[in-house]
């Protein structure tokens, strides 16, 4: 009696070998490292770029473990902090903003490993250091834009068609048309049911006509507020990452949260009023007139194309409308097939644009691009060394220029683009210049890299701590038996880390609470199971009996405890955020790994130390 | 170790007792409230930390000089460190670094450990969430109970994850702790444990109503009680060994954590054995109550 079958035993080494391979990597230290990757998105890192890294380092003799390409960076490792500084110093000095360079530590995980896909565990902010911000995209903000210029075409459309509109206005999020004769009521109707569908073939209104009063009434449906949420999220998304992608972080996080929030993570930024000021800037448009022959030297300006083969050409410096104005901008092509794209300002940008194009028909219009940038340059401080000073300028560049044919509102197209691709990057641009809708910061939380280190060497000293009185108290309360509960509690402790890295979840303060709590929680099983083989053995089981009763009888009980434990971290998991989600994940994983440690894993030492044999005595 | 302790004979004193702490726990709930955290209240922390141990008179002249009116300042851990809270209504979120330049401006040597900024709307939603966590939980949990028991177990389960929970939050409240996410994620590790202790006795005293005929309900309920006793006694002290060790070892932002949790573990050994045990027997268990087939335990038999 209590022996274990050849796959039981096989089954937990098995289980044992993977927590111990997959816990490996955290045993190896991280390197420092540099990231580069060029400056320009659209440009990935390439072997060119490798030997100009590698040649730059040899010739500073600053010695690199190793350099390598990795997705759309360089990565190089160094064996001290003082030969990554020097490199990236050196690397900033050499190819200045052609690069971003970021700081960043790499795992030192041997490559065997690498293989099988093991990897350390990722830390958390609170233990790396970093900054977390939570944006909220106020769709309410764009809602009502869009609203006032659907207002505006159709007031248009309706001009245009010769319809007699008695009253329209803009009612909270409504439009209402009203209309003196039926005629004029049913064929506006005609004209907005023709519009009524979104680009998925939704209805994009909630219409309401009134036939005996001549009122339409329109809203946005369900659908198309869908729609422009996930539109104006999506563009705001990919806006951000661009952002991000400059400040040089390395594994950025950049992740849609709910329907209208964006989280963004930087781990390791210590500057964060920096990474603010960046990801909370604004891109912008200007829309302006070209200057005529006669226009006085005093109100142009001369500005390059973005396409810099193109030359330069001469804007006013009065400014139309700038970017905040622009609430939609698409490709399309025109009625010969030509690409066009085709802009809507809001209400009061259509005004502007109007008067300015009014009796300017036969001129040309500018749209600039304005970027905010950082230039580094090479100066020498009052020592006479070498440093990089680092300043912001603002760039303005011109992405287009076309005649202006009509007379414009809220509603124009930009024809001659060229092809359609580039319509559509020119309408990228033009979206993307003016966020989809206006950001706000809802949650920031940044700790620096002094409290991250603090917080995991208190965290390993408390589990250390925890873990080692846990043992010592086992060992003398329940000697031989208590020797099992130890090593199956250590076995938990390499599960708990072997699948959390192989899982790839993210360690945290409060996770490191769950792992010490598992520890104490985690014996509970065991006592329960030495408690009732005491038990029965003093009511007059013989020793073999008392062991197998005292298992198979526990059995029930820890299962019903741990799963209402399991239930209750389920729940912390939905509901909390960033760290509590950290606690509630280390919980859960350490409630499996430790029915299966204290359950089987307990069993399998208690069988090989007393399995088969005639044992008359126990000391539970 | 064996115990023969009359538990029952007391369930009358423990059930004043129980009584009166939630009632002096849910009165200081109603009348003085929570006292929120930054999680949930909104507004502006920041945590710096200076070589020297930090003059809080200065920061606070800081602070007001520049124009603050409605903050706190108190040292965090150590006398060097310093945690400033801003209660700020209109959810500025440049607060932080406003007031880290300008105390960097005092002593350059001033290092930033934290700033944390929750906006007005995050705080209330995440205190809704927390609230509609905490029941669906205990709903969850009851039903669970129900199915695996039998629904006079889950009343008295229920009641004693209440009853800890009510206390948990009134000792918060009348000492005006802290109360902030992870003191949260601590009352649902507090629902788990306590449930952990409530089922292993209600699990015994299942048995034993199943094994022997004859006895009154009192008296069964009073064996199970003793016969799990060194068991729960020894659990609690393994889980207090390590929160022990949190709390003087872990660091003080997780100190109200294992705080509610030593809390919890404690109200919980106690609940699980009077609040469940007075629950049965208040509700009238009887026999019959145990009759119903248990499928479960023909399943798991031949499991180790």
């Amino acid at each position: 009696m209590n022996r274990f079958s050849f796959w039981k035993y096989g089954l937990i080494l098995f289980v044992l070998g993977i927590g111990i391979i997959y816990s490996l990597p955290n045993l190896y230290p991280s390197k420092p490292a540099i990231q580069v990757a060029y400056t320009d998105s659209g440009k990935s890192a390439d072997q060119s770029l490798l030997n100009q890294v590698n040649e730059i380092l040899n010739s500073n003799q600053i010695l690199s473990e190793s350099t390598g390409l990795k997705e759309n960076n360089i990565v190089a490792k160094f064996n001290s902090f003082e030969d990554q500084l020097a490199a990236k110093a050196a690397l900033q000095k050499k190819l200045l903003d052609e690069v971003i360079v970021a700081l960043n530590l790499e795992p030192s995980t041997p490559q065997w490993l690498r293989d099988i896909g093991a990897g350390p565990l990722k830390l958390g902010l609170d233990l790396s250091g970093g900054v977390h911000f939570l944006l909220e995209v106020d769709i309410e903000n764009a809602l009502d834009n869009r609203l006032e210029s659907l207002l505006n075409e159709y007031r248009k459309k309706f001009r245009d068609k010769r319809i007699n509109v008695e009253s329209s206005k803009k009612d909270d999020q409504d439009i209402v048309f009203s209309f003196i004769s039926d005629e004029d009521y049913s064929k506006a109707l005609k004209i907005i049911s023709e519009d009524n569908v979104t680009a998925t073939g939704a209805l994009l209104y909630d219409l309401k006509p009134n036939a005996i009063r001549n009122l339409v009434q329109l809203a946005f449906s369900k659908q198309a507020i869908k729609e422009l949420r996930d539109y104006a999220v999506g563009q705001n998304l990919m806006t951000l990452r661009n952002r991000v992608n400059e400040l040089g972080v390395s594994e950025p996080i950049v992740q849609r949260q709910g329907s209208s929030r964006i989280v963004v993570e930087l781990p390791g930024v210590q500057d964060t009023t920096a990474a603010k000021k960046i990801i909370g800037k604004t891109a912008n448009l200007e829309f302006r007139l070209e200057a005529s022959s006669t226009t006085s030297r005093l109100r142009k300006e001369e500005f390059w194309f973005q396409d810099e083969r193109n030359g330069s050409a001469d804007l006013e410096k009065n400014i139309i409308v700038s970017g905040d104005r622009v609430t939609n901008a698409k490709s399309g092509f025109d009625e010969s097939g030509f690409a066009q794209v085709n802009i809507t300002l809001d209400m009061q940008g259509g005004r502007a644009m109007q008067k300015a194009t009014n009796g300017n028909i036969g001129r040309r219009l500018g749209v600039l691009f304005v970027e905010q940038k950082n230039k580094s340059v090479l100066s020498l401080d009052e020592n006479g060394n070498e440093v990089i000073k680092q300043s912001s300028y603002i760039e303005k560049k011109i992405i287009s220029i076309a005649t202006v044919q009509a007379v414009l509102g809220t509603a124009f197209r930009i024809t001659g683009v060229g092809s359609p691709q580039e319509a559509s990057e020119l309408a990228l641009l033009l979206r993307a210049g003016a966020l989809a809708a206006p950001m706000k910061f809802v949650e920031e939380r940044t700790v620096g890299p002094s409290l991250g280190k603090e917080n995991i060497e208190l965290g390993i000293q408390s589990i250390i701590i925890g873990l080692l009185s846990v043992v010592a108290f086992m060992l003398f309360y329940y000697r031989w038996f208590g020797l099992a509960a130890n090593f199956a509690l250590l076995a938990n402790v390499v599960l708990i880390t072997g699948f959390m890295s192989l899982l790839g979840a993210t360690l945290t303060l409060p996770g490191i609470a769950g792992i010490v709590l598992t520890i104490g929680m985690a014996v509970d099983a065991n006592v329960l199971i030495f408690s009732r083989i005491r038990e029965e053995f003093k009511a007059g089981l013989d020793p073999q009996t008392a062991i197998n009763e005292g298992f198979s009888r526990a059995f029930v009980t820890i299962f019903d405890a741990n799963v209402t434990t399991l239930i209750a971290s389920l729940v912390l998991y939905t509901i909390g955020t960033g760290p509590i989600k950290g606690f509630a994940i280390t919980l859960s994983i350490g409630i499996l790994t430790s029915m299966f440690t204290a359950i089987l894993g307990t069993r399998a030492i208690v069988n090989l130390m007393y399995g088969n044999k005639n044992i008359q005595e126990l000391r539970v | 170790m064996n115990f023969n302790i009359p538990f029952m004979r007391f369930r009358i004193m423990a059930s004043i007792l129980s009584l009166s702490l939630l009632v002096i726990s849910v009165a200081s709930l109603g009348l003085r409230g929570l006292n929120f955290g930054l999680d949930f209240s909104g507004g502006t922390l920041i945590e710096v930390s200076y070589e020297q141990a930090a003059d809080l008179s200065k920061v606070r002249d800081l602070m007001t000089n520049n124009g603050f009116d409605d903050f706190q300042v108190v040292n965090f851990g150590s006398n060097s460190d310093v945690l400033i809270k801003v209660a700020d209504k209109d959810g500025n979120s440049q607060l932080g670094d406003i007031i880290f330049n300008f105390l960097q401006e005092a002593d350059s040597k001033t290092e930033l450990k934290r700033i944390e900024f929750v906006g007005p709307q995050i705080g209330s939603e995440l205190r809704d969430q927390g609230g509609l966590g905490m029941l669906v939980a205990l709903g969850m949990i009851l039903l669970y109970v129900a199915f695996r028991f039998q629904y006079k177990f889950a009343l008295g389960a229920v009641t004693a994850l209440a009853h800890d929970v009510l206390i948990i939050l009134g000792l918060f409240s009348i000492f005006a702790w802290d109360f902030d996410l992870t003191v949260l994620a601590a009352l649902l590790a507090v629902i788990g444990y306590s449930l952990n202790d409530t089922i292993v006795v209600s699990d015994r005293i299942r048995e034993n109503f199943r094994g022997e005929r004859g006895f009154e309900p009192e008296e069964i309920v009073n064996r199970s009680l003793n016969q799990t006793l060194s068991r729960t006694l020894i659990t609690s002290f393994t889980t207090l060994l390590v929160l022990f060790a949190l709390f003087f070892f872990g660091g003080e932002m997780i100190r109200g954590f294992s705080q509610a949790l030593i809390i919890g573990v404690l109200v919980g050994t106690y609940s699980s054995i009077y609040v469940v045990a007075n629950m049965l027997l208040a509700l009238s268990i009887t026999q019959e109550d145990m009759a119903i087939p248990e499928p479960e335990g023909v399943e798991f038999d031949d499991m180790p």
